[in-house]
């Protein structure tokens, strides 16, 4: 398994790696200050000097989007579930929810801040609330009804009540829908909370400190700041991805006998 | 998601649309359209109900055709979040539409409609270029699994990177206002073009292009012959999450560059006066969710048009 | 119905005259649609099969054989006639949960395990949790599947994912079987094999099983009685004794009478076939015209 494992992820390593010394070595070779991206080893000293504001950054952006994230993903799982249960709901709910889905959330994000105020989490929790819960309700709503036919005849000829059928049937199936939600969540989640702040926020928060930093051309602590929040999506979806292979180890083994 | 067993084709839960689909289909658009307006009347009265319940004092004095109106009302609760400045009244937010939004100017409807005329024009081009390049992308990784292996985690990770932090990058970068709209809504739109290409060109029944390769068929005609037809319906869902992500783009890219005559700049400004005005931000607000409302309505359209008469398959996980 | 069907149609099932009637069909028809796009899938359908019987349903496509069996399976319900399933009404033989389905899908759970698939419908009627895991293991044994108990249903060939799903089908014992063409998708190597198996399930349960399948000889071989349906609109067209021996072997598929039932069998639907071909406007033309 390992050895399959290091065939998937090789080619991207090497990928990564190349670049950055090509990177490295070209600015270097050239005798080049890069203005607006600078060498990668001149990024990584401004992530050490700047620690400390960096890692409060890093724990407020952070607190806002994954309690944004538990939020959206609840209620978009309970509203998944009560809008499944009822087929006329379906009918009206799942258009509108999908419509609602195209509105830029971040047009609302001035708005929340003048409800909760510019010293609390809450706007920014709101506004990556508001982005997670349409492609979790929308998927989990899609997991519990694509069902196969045969499988649902097959739980009338048991006699099966509604919720027999949800608990046993619906529910299972629609796990694979809401990871996959709950995947694009966690990404959607950093993204949300950074460009939230962007309209008001803490001085540390790491979406006013990159633009603050930008503002100030201050370019190896910006890229420094942006690296950090790339790393905490990358990590919140690394963590979506581990539940996943929990919950549904039959997934992984399927995948793995392909 | 499938359960073992059996080689019946998959048949989610919509049937196939037979004769007299045709005056089904048509009814239940209808239903839809009256579900939607039923929707929304709910959501007005719950607005108004919040105010009516906890909201500032009731003060209407206005004349609609002749006929006057006078009411005045104290919730009897306070929420700060219903207040006249959080939540303004839903015909407040309907009159900041026809009054003029600098003294003796034009109406606010009339300068957001151009606003956002605007800002469709550049999503429109940043969804043009993302798709594009979004498709390149997918046919590359069809045809070749080790750049697929490379070069996918950083499309992933791409996506990771909050737009609003390399905005300003970009647009110090690009130097053209309008080219760095561009780069930023092209850019947000790239993934889901990808990602739904790869799956649609990936999903072709592999007995047809066994069937292809029988004729001895070049890779590019099987690409144009049975991958592309087939990946028609993804597409179209990707280039739904597309459409909504190039207007957030092209507001973002707007707002970084101060291009003046977008909607991501008339979302500034009245966010600048909001304590006086709250109901022009709303309004805005407003105009950008029809902005985006239009946006994918066109392209279900444009989707209907363009597989008038063949077999959908309903769409799948996201 | 021809008068071969009027008698047969208790048939060989009154050598077991005297056992209980588990469904009688008198008249039932279905209607499916309504106004211009009305279609009759099923017209005039009689028919009493007793307890112990394995009869086959079988015709061509559009013939209602399908249809026929869910109406007595309580998936969808008659337009005409009465449907008496152990002398109740469909719905409450299902919820009497007197019989179970199998169908050409196997329709496993992915995310259960073989013998959890197998309990599943005991877990549904309320089975206590020592009891369903005893059932489990029995059935297990009956289509010799126990080694396979904690694998997963993609890790099974199609024929023993169906071993699965007639075992899950007969967890709660119920008196009647229904099979919708459960061996379709298997290659016919498999498929005998799995006629012999079901044969022999049938002769140690003494199950009752109505069976819908397109191969004349499967039907032959498996049956009681075959009845032979044509379509346009579905009816019974005959029912035709199979009286070969009770036990039956491979070598069954090899003798005289075998081969003859299927004969009869054969242009049984044949007949039907040659009936329908022609539209009535084209069949006038063509006797006008001294064609035919």
């Amino acid at each position: 398994m390992t050895r399959a494992a290091v065939r998937e992820w090789l080619p991207a390593i090497v990928v990564f790696g190349v670049v950055i010394v090509a990177w490295e070595v070209t600015l270097l070779v050239l005798g080049v200050q890069s203005f607006l991206i600078p060498r990668p080893s001149v990024i990584a000293a401004s992530l050490a000097e700047e620690w400390s504001t960096l890692a409060r950054g890093v724990v407020y952006t952070g607190t806002e989007a994954v309690v944004g994230l538990i939020v959206g993903v609840a209620l978009g799982t309970v509203s998944g579930l009560a809008t499944a249960r009822w087929a006329s709901a379906r009918e009206v709910l799942l258009p509108v929810a999908i419509g609602a889905s195209t509105i830029p959330i971040i047009a609302f994000a001035p708005i929340t801040l003048n409800w909760f105020g510019v010293d609390s989490l809450l706007p920014r929790i709101t506004i990556v609330a508001a982005m997670v819960f349409f492609p979790v309700m929308v998927n989990t709503v899609r997991g519990l009804t694509n069902v196969e036919p045969a499988a649902l005849e097959l739980m009338t000829s048991y006699a099966a009540g509604q919720s027999q059928t949800l608990v046993k049937l619906r529910a299972p199936n629609a796990l694979p829908y809401w990871f996959t939600a709950l995947r694009i969540a966690t990404t959607l989640s950093v993204i949300g909370a950074v460009v939230g702040e962007f309209f008001g926020g803490p001085l540390y928060s790491l979406g006013i400190y990159i633009t603050l930093e930008s503002g100030h051309s201050r370019y190896p602590s910006a890229w420094a700041a942006i690296i950090l929040a790339c790393a905490m999506g990358i990590g919140l979806y690394l963590v979506a991805v581990a539940l996943e292979r929990l919950v549904m180890p039959w997934r992984t083994a399927r995948e793995m006998a392909r | 998601m499938t359960i073992a067993g059996g080689s019946l084709p998959r048949v989610t839960g919509r049937p196939l649309i037979a004769a007299g689909g045709e005056v089904a289909a048509v009814r239940s658009r209808r239903r839809r359209i009256v579900g939607l307006v039923i929707v929304l009347v709910v959501l007005v009265v719950l607005w108004e109900a919040a105010k009516w319940l906890g909201g500032d004092p009731w003060r209407i004095h206005a004349s609609i055709s002749g006929i006057a109106i006078d009411y005045e009302h104290v919730p009897p609760l306070k929420w700060r979040i219903a207040d006249d400045l959080s939540v303004p009244h839903v015909w407040d937010i309907a009159r900041a539409f026809v009054d003029p939004a600098q003294r003796g100017g034009p109406p606010l409807g009339a300068v957001l409609a151009g606003q956002a005329l605007f800002t469709f024009m550049e999503a429109l081009a940043g969804f043009v270029i993302g798709g594009a390049l979004g498709l390149t992308l997918a046919v590359l990784f069809v045809h070749s699994r080790l750049a697929e292996r490379a070069l996918v985690p950083y499309v992933v990770a791409s996506q990771t990177v909050p737009i609003l932090a390399i905005a300003p990058l970009v647009v110090v970068a690009l130097k053209a206002d309008w080219l760095s709209v561009l780069a930023v809504a092209a850019y947000l739109t790239f993934f889901p073009v990808t990602i739904a290409a790869l799956r649609g060109l990936r999903a072709v029944d592999p007995r047809a292009i066994e069937l292809f390769r029988s004729y001895a068929a070049t890779r590019r005609q099987i690409l144009r012959q049975v991958r592309l037809p087939t990946s028609v319906p993804y597409l179209f869902s990707g280039f739904r999450v597309a459409a909504a992500a190039s207007i957030i783009g092209a507001i973002i890219g707007e707002q970084t560059a101060g291009v003046a005559s977008g909607l991501g700049s008339a979302i500034l400004n009245y966010n600048q006066y909001y304590a006086t005005a709250p109901e022009r931000l709303w309004a805005t607000v407003v105009v950008s969710a029809f902005v985006g409302f239009v946006f994918v309505g066109a392209i279900n359209v444009a989707e209907r048009v363009l597989t008038r008469g063949r077999y959908r398959p309903v769409e799948g996980m996201l | 119905m021809t008068m071969d069907a009027a008698g047969a149609s208790e048939g060989l099932a009154s050598a077991a005259a005297g056992s209980a009637v588990v469904v009688e069909a008198t008249d039932v028809g279905k209607v499916f649609g309504t106004g211009t796009a009305a279609v009759a899938a099923l017209e005039g359908i009689d028919l009493k099969i007793r307890q112990g019987e394995f009869v086959s349903l079988i015709g061509p496509s559009g013939c209602g054989k399908s249809t026929l069996l869910r109406l007595i399976g309580d998936l969808i319900a008659p337009t005409s006639g009465t449907l008496r399933i152990n002398d109740k009404t469909p719905m409450q033989a299902r919820l009497d949960r007197d019989y179970g389905m199998v169908f050409q899908a196997s329709v496993l759970m992915d995310w259960r395990t073989i013998a959890k698939n197998i309990e599943l419908p005991l877990e549904i009627m309320g089975y206590p949790a020592d009891e369903r895991h005893r059932r489990a293991a029995d059935l297990l044994r009956l289509v010799e599947l126990e080694a396979f108990a904690d694998r997963h249903p993609w890790e099974l060939s199609g024929g023993m994912q169906q071993r699965v799903a007639i075992a899950r089908a007969l967890s709660f014992d119920p008196k009647l079987l229904l099979m919708d063409e459960p061996f379709g998708a298997l290659d016919e190597m498999t498929r005998e094999r799995m006629n012999a198996e079901l044969l022999s399930i049938w002769q140690r349960t003494g199950t009752t099983i109505v069976f819908v399948t397109h191969s004349i000889p499967e039907a032959v071989f498996l049956s009681t009685r075959v009845v032979v349906m044509s379509a346009r609109p579905g009816r019974i067209s005959q029912v035709i004794d199979i009286d070969l021996p009770a036990a039956r072997v491979v070598e069954t598929r090899e003798s005289g009478r075998y081969f003859e039932l299927v004969t009869r069998v054969r242009e049984a639907l044949r007949q039907n076939e040659a009936g329908e071909d022609l539209d009535p406007v084209a069949a006038e033309r063509i006797r006008a015209e001294g064609l035919a």
